[in-house]
C-alpha cells in the first residue's frame, strides 16, 4: 500500500479511536469522586501568594493574601 | 567566564552581519544586517565594560520578577497603538486611494502597510500582552519567581527586535507572503530561538511550582506557547536563496502548501488569539471579580475540548479550492462542533461574575472583561457560522470576514488585554487605584462603539459586495464590474475608519491614563517595600 493509504487507514480507525477515548477519558476523570473538594482549592490559586512566592522552606509564616489558606507546599502535597 | 562566551558570540554576530551589509542581495536584508551588526556591536562594547567587575549577588528568590512584566506591558501598550494607528491608516488609504502618497509608493502603499498592521496588533500588542500576563500569571499561580534569571528578559528583548526585523521587512519588501507568517527564513530563525527560550523560562517556573496543581490559566498558556512552535516551524520549512539575501522558497508545492498555511493561519488564531488569551481571563476575571472561575470542571473540558477541536478547524480557509472536498468539510464539520467549547468557555468567564454583577455598573474595568468576553461568544458564533461552505461561497474573499476578524480581535483580544493592562498596572507599580476611573470609561464606550461601527459597516459592505459578485442578468452575464462594487462600498468605508479612529483614541486615552496612574496616584504605603518573612 502507499503510503498516503495506510496512513489515512490508521487515521481513520486507531487515531481516531484512541484520542476519543481520551477526550471521553478526560470528562470522566473530571467528574470523579472527589474532585469538587480538589477543584475548590485548585480554583482559588490566583488569590494566594499576589505579593511574593511561597516561602522555601513552607512554612506558615507567609501571610494569608485573601485565600482561605496560605496552602503552603508541604501541606498541600501531603 | 560566561562573559567571554558571550563576546565571542556577540562578536562574531557582528562580524557576519558587516559581511552581510556588504554582500547583501536585498535592501530588506541589507537593513537588518545593519540593525544586528549595530544592536550585537553594543552589546559587545556593553558587555566588555562589564566583564572581570565584581559581580554583586543579590538573592531575589524571594520577590517576583516584575521588571520585564513592566517593560512588556508598557511595550504591549505601545505597540497597541502603533499597530492601531497603522490599522486607521491603511482603512482611510482604502477609502481614499490618494493616500497611497505618490512618493512613497513601494513602502507606504496599502500593500505594505496591512501585513505590518496584522503583524503590530497580533504580533507585537498581542504576543507582548501575552508575555508579560503569562510571565505575571506564571508566577503568582506557582507561587515561585521566574526560572531561568536573565533568560526572561533575554525572552523581551529578543522578541521586540523579532518585531522590528519583522515591520521593517514588511516595509522593505521582505515578505514570504504567507498570511500571519510573512517574516522571511532568518527572522523565523531568530523567533524560533526567542521563543524556545520562552518555553524554558515557563515550563522551569511552573517545574518549580510551590503550588501542588497547575492552574488551569497555565494550560491555555502553555498550549499556546507549544502550539506556536510547532505552527512556526511547519510553516516556514523554507531554504533561503542565499545567505546574503532574505528571498527564500517553501519546501512545500501546490494545494499541500495552502493546506500548511491555513493549518497554521486558522491555528494562530486559535492557539494565539484564543488559547492565550483564554489563559488571560481565566485569571484576570477572577482577580478583579475577586471571586473564583464559576466551574473548575468546565475550564478543564473547556481546555481538552478546544486543543482537540481547533486543530482541524483550517481548511475552512479553502473552501471551493483544490483542496479535496473531504479534507474542507472536516474543517467545516470541526469548525462547527467549536461552538461548544468555545460557548462553555464564554459561559465560564461570564457566570463567573454571578453573585458579583453589581460590581458591572461601578468597576469599568470588569465591563472591559465582560464585554471581551461577549465579542468573543459573538465572534466564536459567527465564525463557524461563515465556515459553512454555503455561507462561505458568499463570504469569503468579502469584507465580512474582515469584519468578522476584527469583532474577534479588536472586541476580545484587544479588550480582555486593556482590562488586563488596567489590572496590571496599579499592581506592578504598587498604587492604590487607578488614576482615573472616569477615563476608563470613555476607553469603553470609545472602543466599543468603534467595534459596532466597524463590524456593522463590514457587514454590509461584505454581504453587499458578495452579492454583487455573484449577480448575474438573464442571459447568465455577470450584472456587475468589480470595481462597481469598490465605488459602492465607498459609504461603508469610511464609517470603517471612523470606527477605527474611536478605537485609537480610546487607547491613547487609556495611555494616558495608565501613565498618570504610575506618576499621580498614590502609593501603596504598605507594599512599597517589599515584606520579606523572617527567617
Amino acid at each position: 500500500m502507499e503510503e498516503y493509504t495506510i496512513l489515512r487507514q490508521f487515521a481513520d480507525s486507531w487515531m481516531l479511536l484512541v484520542l476519543f477515548a481520551f477526550f471521553v477519558g478526560i470528562v470522566i476523570w473530571v467528574f470523579r469522586p472527589g474532585a469538587s473538594k480538589e477543584y475548590k482549592d485548585t480554583a482559588n490559586i490566583p488569590f494566594r501568594h499576589e505579593d511574593a512566592p511561597a516561602p522555601l522552606g513552607g512554612e506558615e509564616s507567609a501571610a494569608p493574601h485573601g485565600g482561605d489558606k496560605p496552602a503552603t507546599s508541604k501541606e498541600a502535597r501531603q | 567566564m560566561s562573559n567571554y562566551i558571550k563576546l565571542i558570540v556577540l562578536g562574531l554576530i557582528a562580524i557576519f552581519a558587516a559581511i552581510g551589509t556588504n554582500y547583501a542581495r536585498d535592501l530588506a536584508y541589507q537593513v537588518h544586517a545593519i540593525l544586528v551588526m549595530l544592536i550585537a556591536g553594543g552589546l559587545f562594547i556593553w558587555t566588555l565594560r562589564n566583564t572581570d567587575e565584581p559581580d554583586i549577588l543579590v538573592d531575589r528568590s524571594a520577590e517576583y520578577m516584575d521588571d520585564v512584566i513592566r517593560y512588556g506591558v508598557i511595550a504591549t501598550a505601545f505597540w497597541g497603538v502603533v499597530g492601531f494607528l497603522a490599522g486607521t491608516f491603511i482603512a482611510f488609504q482604502l477609502a481614499f486611494p490618494v493616500l497611497n502618497f505618490e512618493w512613497a509608493q513601494g513602502y507606504l502603499n496599502f500593500g505594505r502597510l496591512r501585513p505590518l498592521h496584522t503583524s503590530a496588533v497580533i504580533f507585537a500588542f498581542g504576543g507582548n500582552a501575552l508575555i508579560a500576563t503569562s510571565f505575571y500569571v506564571v508566577q503568582r499561580t506557582s507561587a515561585a519567581r521566574l526560572w531561568g534569571g536573565n533568560l526572561a528578559w533575554f525572552v523581551f528583548w529578543g522578541y521586540q527586535l523579532f518585531i522590528v526585523l519583522a515591520a521593517t521587512g514588511y516595509v522593505l519588501g521582505g515578505t514570504q507572503s504567507k498570511e500571519y507568517a510573512e517574516p522571511e527564513w532568518y527572522v523565523d530563525l531568530w523567533l524560533t530561538i526567542v521563543w524556545v527560550a520562552y518555553l524554558a523560562v515557563y515550563l522551569g517556573t511552573i517545574v518549580k511550582r510551590k503550588e501542588p496543581h497547575i492552574y488551569v490559566a497555565n494550560w491555555f498558556y502553555l498550549a499556546f506557547i507549544v502550539t506556536v512552535a510547532m505552527l512556526h516551524l511547519v510553516n516556514n520549512m523554507t531554504v533561503p536563496v542565499s545567505i546574503w539575501g532574505s528571498k527564500s522558497v517553501i519546501v512545500w508545492s501546490g494545494v499541500q502548501d495552502a493546506m500548511i498555511q491555513w493549518w497554521y493561519g486558522h491555528n494562530a488564531v486559535g492557539f494565539f488569539l484564543t488559547a492565550g488569551f483564554l489563559g488571560m481571563m481565566y485569571y484576570f476575571i477572577p482577580k478583579q471579580a475577586e471571586r473564583p472561575v464559576f466551574s473548575y470542571k468546565l475550564s478543564i473540558i473547556h481546555f481538552w475540548a478546544l486543543i482537540f477541536l481547533y486543530i482541524w478547524a483550517g481548511p475552512h480557509h479553502l473552501h471551493y479550492t483544490a483542496l479535496p472536498d473531504w479534507a474542507s468539510t472536516l474543517g467545516m464539520v470541526f469548525s462547527i462542533i467549536l461552538w461548544m467549547p468555545s460557548w462553555g468557555g464564554m459561559i465560564n468567564g461570564l457566570m463567573t461574575l454571578s453573585g458579583a454583577w453589581d460590581k458591572l455598573r461601578t468597576d469599568p474595568v470588569i465591563r472591559m472583561m465582560v464585554i471581551s468576553v461577549g465579542f468573543y461568544g459573538m465572534s466564536t458564533f459567527e465564525g463557524p457560522m461563515m465556515s459553512i461552505r454555503a455561507v462561505n461561497s458568499l463570504s469569503h474573499y468579502t469584507d465580512w470576514t474582515i469584519g468578522h476578524v476584527h469583532s474577534g480581535a479588536l472586541g476580545w483580544n484587544g479588550m480582555i488585554t486593556f482590562g488586563a493592562l488596567y489590572f496590571l498596572v496599579p499592581v506592578l507599580w504598587k498604587r492604590e487605584r487607578l488614576y482615573s476611573l472616569q477615563m476608563v470609561s470613555w476607553h469603553f464606550w470609545l472602543a466599543t462603539i468603534g467595534i459596532v461601527l466597524y463590524a456593522a459597516s463590514m457587514w454590509v459592505t461584505g454581504i453587499m459586495e458578495g452579492l454583487m459578485w455573484r449577480e448575474v442578468d438573464a442571459n447568465g452575464f455577470l450584472v456587475n464590474s468589480f470595481a462597481d462594487t469598490v465605488a459602492a462600498k465607498f459609504p461603508m468605508y469610511v464609517v470603517r475608519a471612523l470606527g477605527g479612529v474611536m478605537f485609537v483614541a480610546g487607547a491613547v486615552i487609556m495611555c494616558y491614563n495608565l501613565w498618570m496612574t504610575v506618576r499621580k496616584a498614590p502609593a501603596k504605603e504598605a507594599s512599597l517595600t517589599v515584606a520579606v518573612p523572617a527567617e
